[in-house]
């Protein structure tokens, strides 16, 4: 279970997130949506140790998470599809992948873990010798999200895995999360399409300028008269 | 016919030495987007280390470039110090600009301390035999054993340092880093001890550069980095800075230019042709000869 309890963070004198607070249970998809600015991306790396916090807790399983160096939050299970998806546009397909799994020493669980990357997106296994930086936007993100996947992870944070594709690749990536979650994974989705966020997610909160405005069951929040007006467009 | 060809080994010669010092400027550069302008000075602090250890190498009985082992050591910890000491707080606080002033003040730090020390000195210092003197001769053209050391010590060190970026888990993070920090923290890439890695790599390849230098021109002195690196940093640039083999490359163009202009038109011209070539080079190809402007797709 991940917990975050009272989290703030400043970007210099900026307050960016005031005092957040969420639980993300074992296997569960949990959305966080919001407009820009809101806090986010923000929030996603001050679990995973990309910027550091004024104060708050952060606990992944009962472990301190401030307390581990960003580069062994991995190591916990815990691992991170960023936002604009950050492939190394240099590397060929595989090279990342093979990326993700930098923390595991054992080939033989490496290429059993490629093997079931590959089966989740066959055509990064169509693609595996071609640079990273080629690849379409939604390869792209289907690559960041395989890459993250290469080291068994019990928790994944998405950082706006649909920003900036067509409607038709939106879906198939809300397909595979869908997917992902249905194998047992565990899920924090940052979104700014919150309706298809919501149709997928068990639980949401709402951000608002650095500070949760709501939460609840995503099926509620979906109903719900103020998120519609603000995230739904109805 | 002759003269040309043998315009053209001492081009190769001489290319291979930068494209060595280029090395370590592209690999620093490729990882945290820093003109390591104190990069030409370790090649002066690999030189000092065996002016004072071949001397103990002969003594113990064995091949005076033995010594290189420990001027490849001091190198890297050198250049491993000045990341640790002088980069990496500045990187922390300051901009690239605060950075790069930060590297040139460490280039003149080096130089200067040098000759401060009393061992070292403002005189130049001469360095005994390294190799064995003579070489093969193949009708008349001649290969001297320096020459063909330096040409085949370079291209080992190449492919070693190409397989291990390439091949290695470490490479392959060194190459992550250079690309994105944020993911490769992500990864599980400790990005600090990546980047002390690549210094001490780069560091070290100084000094091999200042063995095969030193076999050529055995004088070593305080600012001798000072022009060499310049021209290792044009080899570099020229090639595409960042680019590995970009940087092999630069140096041997810039080895081949320096030669022939000097055989061909005037020694006295040389540099003014390896710098003209670097303009010309980069009003054409700005990003270098090896560069790309590749757009990544968003």
């Amino acid at each position: 279970m991940l917990e975050v309890k009272d989290l703030n963070l400043y970007y210099g004198a900026i307050h960016a997130l005031k005092g957040i607070s969420l639980t993300v249970k074992d296997g569960e998809l949990v959305s966080l949506i919001g407009s820009n600015g809101a806090g986010k991306t923000s929030t996603l790396h001050a679990i995973s140790g990309l910027l550091p916090i004024s104060s708050g807790s952060l606990t992944l399983d009962g472990r301190d998470l401030r307390k581990v160096h960003p580069n062994k939050i991995i190591n916990l299970g815990l691992a991170h599809v960023p936002e604009g998806r950050h492939v190394f546009a240099r590397m060929t397909v595989e090279e990342n992948l093979l990326m993700g799994a930098y923390i595991i020493r054992d080939s033989k669980k490496i290429m059993k873990n490629l093997e079931k990357v590959y089966s989740y997106f066959p055509r990064l296994r169509e693609r595996y010798k071609q640079l990273a930086g080629t690849l379409s936007g939604g390869e792209q993100q289907m690559l960041a999200t395989g890459r993250a996947l290469m080291t068994d992870p019990s928790i994944l944070l998405m950082d706006e895995p649909s920003m900036g594709l067509s409607p038709l690749l939106v879906k198939e990536i809300f397909s595979i999360i869908q997917t992902l979650h249905d194998s047992g994974i565990t899920i924090l989705l940052v979104e700014q399409n919150a309706k298809m966020a919501l149709a997928v997610s068990d639980r949401a909160y709402v951000l608002e300028t650095g500070k949760i405005s709501m939460s609840g069951p995503a099926s509620e929040l979906a109903n719900d008269d103020r998120v519609r007006k603000a995230y739904l467009g109805a | 016919m002759n003269t040309f060809f043998q315009t053209l080994i001492v081009g190769l010669r001489l290319g291979s030495i930068y494209a060595l010092v280029a090395l370590g400027y592209t690999m620093v550069y490729g990882i945290i987007r820093l003109i390591n302008f104190a990069h030409g000075d370790f090649i002066m602090v690999g030189g000092y280390t065996m002016i004072f250890t071949v001397p103990v190498a002969l003594r113990l009985g064995l091949p005076a470039w033995v010594a290189v082992l420990a001027a490849v050591v001091v190198c890297s910890l050198v250049g491993i110090g000045t990341e640790l000491i002088a980069y990496r707080p500045v990187r922390k606080k300051g901009t690239n600009m605060t950075a790069l002033i930060t590297a040139i003040a460490m280039s003149l730090f080096l130089e200067n301390l040098a000759q401060a020390i009393p061992s070292i000195g403002p005189n130049p210092k001469v360095a005994s035999q390294i190799f064995k003197a003579g070489g093969i001769h193949i009708g008349s053209v001649t290969m001297e054993y320096t020459t063909i050391i330096t040409l085949v010590l370079s291209a080992v060190v190449m492919l070693i340092l190409y397989a291990f970026t390439q091949k290695t888990r470490l490479g392959r993070a060194m190459r992550c880093v250079s690309e994105d920090k944020a993911a490769a923290t992500l990864m599980g890439i400790n990005v600090n001890s990546t980047i002390l890695l690549t210094f001490g790599i780069g560091s070290g390849l100084a000094a091999v550069a200042a063995l095969m230098y030193m076999a050529q021109y055995p004088k070593v002195y305080t600012t001798m980095g000072s022009l060499l690196g310049l021209k290792a940093f044009v080899s570099a640039v020229l090639g595409g800075i960042g680019i590995v083999p970009g940087a092999v490359l630069g140096g041997i163009v810039i080895g081949l230019v320096e030669s022939f202009t000097t055989t061909y038109i005037s020694s006295s011209m040389a540099d003014t042709f390896v710098f003209l070539i670097l303009i010309v080079v980069l009003i054409i190809k700005p990003a270098g000869i090896m560069g790309k402007n590749v757009g990544e797709k968003v």
